[in-house]
């Protein structure tokens, strides 16, 4: 690093895009990067990597940047560590902002850290929230040890400040079509020694159930389900309901749920307006991705479970006597 | 296939099944973890597994190196009890207050002075910190590729592998040319229990334990003053929410809960 920090402007968003689309939470981080970059009365900018991507990037500024930079190369179609690392790392070390988000995805996990290093930079990872202190310098709010515990962690010397953001923690802005933005297409070499670990297929998997991301109604479950024999009830109720079906680690270890479907710290952040934890005991590990839902109600056989602490409506009843009456009231009541 | 050496980095950290006994020292603002014993980080054990079915079909050696407190010394106990062929312990006091940037230069440091190796292997992510920024650090220290999120690893031609990391609703396939650093989920195999003969053996060994200077670190660049990033506070998160539990009969409570949630208009 070789300016002063105040000499670094300017907010930066990686833009993930996987076979022409762009992700979910790219959009989120122009939401939230929008926020920031309004704070400190600077621009908002994304970087966009692959092959034939101006259609994405016109997407960009409708969602709120008012800058792209965009790399479009057939050989960076894929996400390319080496190579995307290196095309992250030059366009900062040209444009000098003060702060770059990317999503914590698969790929924004892999390539960010490594960025980190080559611009000798202290990069945080999924912050749940943020704040512009004083000073102007980025106070990243992120969890520890399973959630049970909350950093505060400040880059104070090194620039830019970079921090993984999750999905479901900023809001995705609205679209809008009028606004206005600077495409700047850039060019780059790519030689082998930037393709050193080479994505040579993406395989896409449809999700066979609902997905969390987006979901106004979310049923989870957790080791209690065991009572009822598993998620049989569960789906049931979210069928009902139009509701995504959750859960915890103990329940993707069961086989009840897929990774996707895990809440939690090391899986999804929701913000529902609903959410229904049943057989739940409510570890910090889980209710760490549920504390932005409208209302979280719980359903616990244990009047002591964590659960009670987070939830707005619980009751503490066995589940093989509350499910049942639960599943009819509903279907009664639509 | 002529194999060198496998390094697999390991983490002693506290037992992810006891982390909610973990609390906050509300006056020094420190973490309590007293009450809850280290084990290897869980990840760190099929990375470990990895490396050894690598030896044991290709031959060659496994070394295990963790940058930890002295405590540690039991976690490469653990790993040379499963198998692993030479452990060493990255330890001084100069290297409290890590961040992952300055970890990682450590490791790598560690890494030059063990010498040559084909592959290094990491759990993802640790449950402590749970960042996974150590492995794709590590390997820009090391000027070699990276993998994350590994699920299969196959040998394909001489000095390359061919992986299987697993993505959101998918999964990539990625070449990639050793040497190279591969992060393992748990999904790529079973750890292996250590023996009896295994453990009772691993009491015997030598567990290496090197210093700052062993590794001829730069002061600047370890410990807290090589962090660019700083920790300024921590807390136990707050919730506020109302909590109302609702009592009586199961049919009555469900009945009530339904019409509480009709009124707040999210069903």
């Amino acid at each position: 690093m070789t300016k002063e920090t105040e000499e670094y402007k300017g907010v930066w968003a990686f833009a993930e895009q996987r076979k022409g689309k762009l992700l979910n939470v790219s959009l989120e981080l122009l939401g939230g990067g929008m926020e920031i970059a309004n704070k400190l009365g600077v621009d908002l900018t994304a970087i966009l990597i692959g092959h034939n991507v101006r259609k994405l990037a016109k997407e960009l500024i409708a969602y709120g940047a008012d800058n792209i930079h965009m790399v479009s190369h057939p050989l960076l179609e894929f996400y390319q560590s080496d190579a995307y690392a290196k095309v992250v790392t030059d366009l900062v070390n040209q444009h000098n902002p003060e702060i770059l988000f990317v999503g914590a995805t698969a790929v924004g996990m892999d390539l960010a850290p490594r960025i980190a290093v080559k611009l000798k930079t202290g990069l945080s990872a999924h912050v749940v929230k943020l704040e512009i202190d004083e000073k102007r310098h980025l106070r990243q709010i992120v969890p520890g040890f399973g959630g049970k515990v909350m950093a505060v962690v400040v880059c104070p010397t090194h620039r830019p400040q970079m921090t993984t953001v999750r999905p479901g923690v900023f809001r995705k802005p609205v679209r809008d079509e009028s606004r206005r933005g600077n495409i700047v297409k850039v060019d780059v070499d790519i030689t082998e020694d930037d393709l050193r670990a080479r994505t040579i297929q993406v395989v896409e998997e449809k999700p066979k159930e609902k997905p969390l991301e987006g979901a106004e109604v979310v049923v989870a479950g957790g080791w209690g389900m065991r009572a009822v024999g598993g998620f049989q009830p569960i789906r049931e109720l979210a069928a009902l309901l139009g509701a995504s079906v959750g859960g915890t680690r103990p329940s993707m270890d069961e086989g009840w749920i897929s990774e996707e479907q895990m809440i939690g710290q090391s899986g999804k952040t929701i913000r529902p307006k609903l959410y229904i934890g049943l057989g739940i005991s409510g570890e910090m590990h889980h209710t760490v991705g549920i504390l932005d839902s409208e209302v979280i109600v719980a359903v616990n056989k244990d009047e002591n479970a964590p659960i009670f602490q987070v939830a707005d409506l619980g009751i503490v009843g066995d589940l093989r006597e509350v499910l049942p009456h639960l599943l009819e009231e509903f279907k009664r009541t639509r | 296939m002529n194999f060198l050496n496998v390094i697999v980095c390991i983490k002693q950290v506290p037992d992810p099944q006891h982390l909610s006994k973990i609390t906050i020292d509300p006056i020094s603002k420190t973490i309590r973890r007293e009450d809850v014993p280290a084990v290897i980080n869980p990840l760190d054990k099929h990375a470990l597994e990895e490396g050894l079915r690598i030896r044991d079909k290709y031959g060659g050696r496994v070394i295990v190196l963790s940058m930890c407190p002295p405590q540690a010394e039991l976690a490469c106990r653990e790993a040379l009890a499963m198998g692993a062929d030479e452990a060493i312990l990255l330890c001084d006091r100069a290297f409290a207050g890590a961040d992952t940037l300055s970890t990682s230069y450590s490791l790598s440091l560690a890494i030059k002075r063990i010498g040559g190796f084909n592959m290094i292997l990491c759990g993802n992510e640790t449950v402590d910190g749970s960042t996974g920024q150590v492995p794709p650090q590590l390997a820009d220290f090391l000027n070699v590729p990276h993998v994350t999120r590994a699920r299969k690893i196959e040998f394909t031609n001489e000095g390359m592998v061919r992986v299987e990391r697993s993505i959101e609703y998918g999964y990539m396939v990625v070449e990639v040319t050793l040497p190279a650093v591969i992060a393992v989920t748990k999904e790529i195999n079973v750890p292996r229990i250590p023996t009896v003969s295994g453990i009772l053996e691993a009491h015997q060994r030598e567990v290496k334990v090197w210093t700052a200077k062993d590794i001829e670190a730069e002061e600047e660049k370890i410990g807290l003053a090589g962090s660019p990033t700083q920790v300024v506070d921590i807390f136990s998160p707050e919730i506020g929410r109302k909590g109302e539990i609702l009592k009586g009969e199961p049919e009555e409570v469900v009945k009530l809960l339904v019409q509480r949630l009709h009124e707040l208009g999210v069903i």
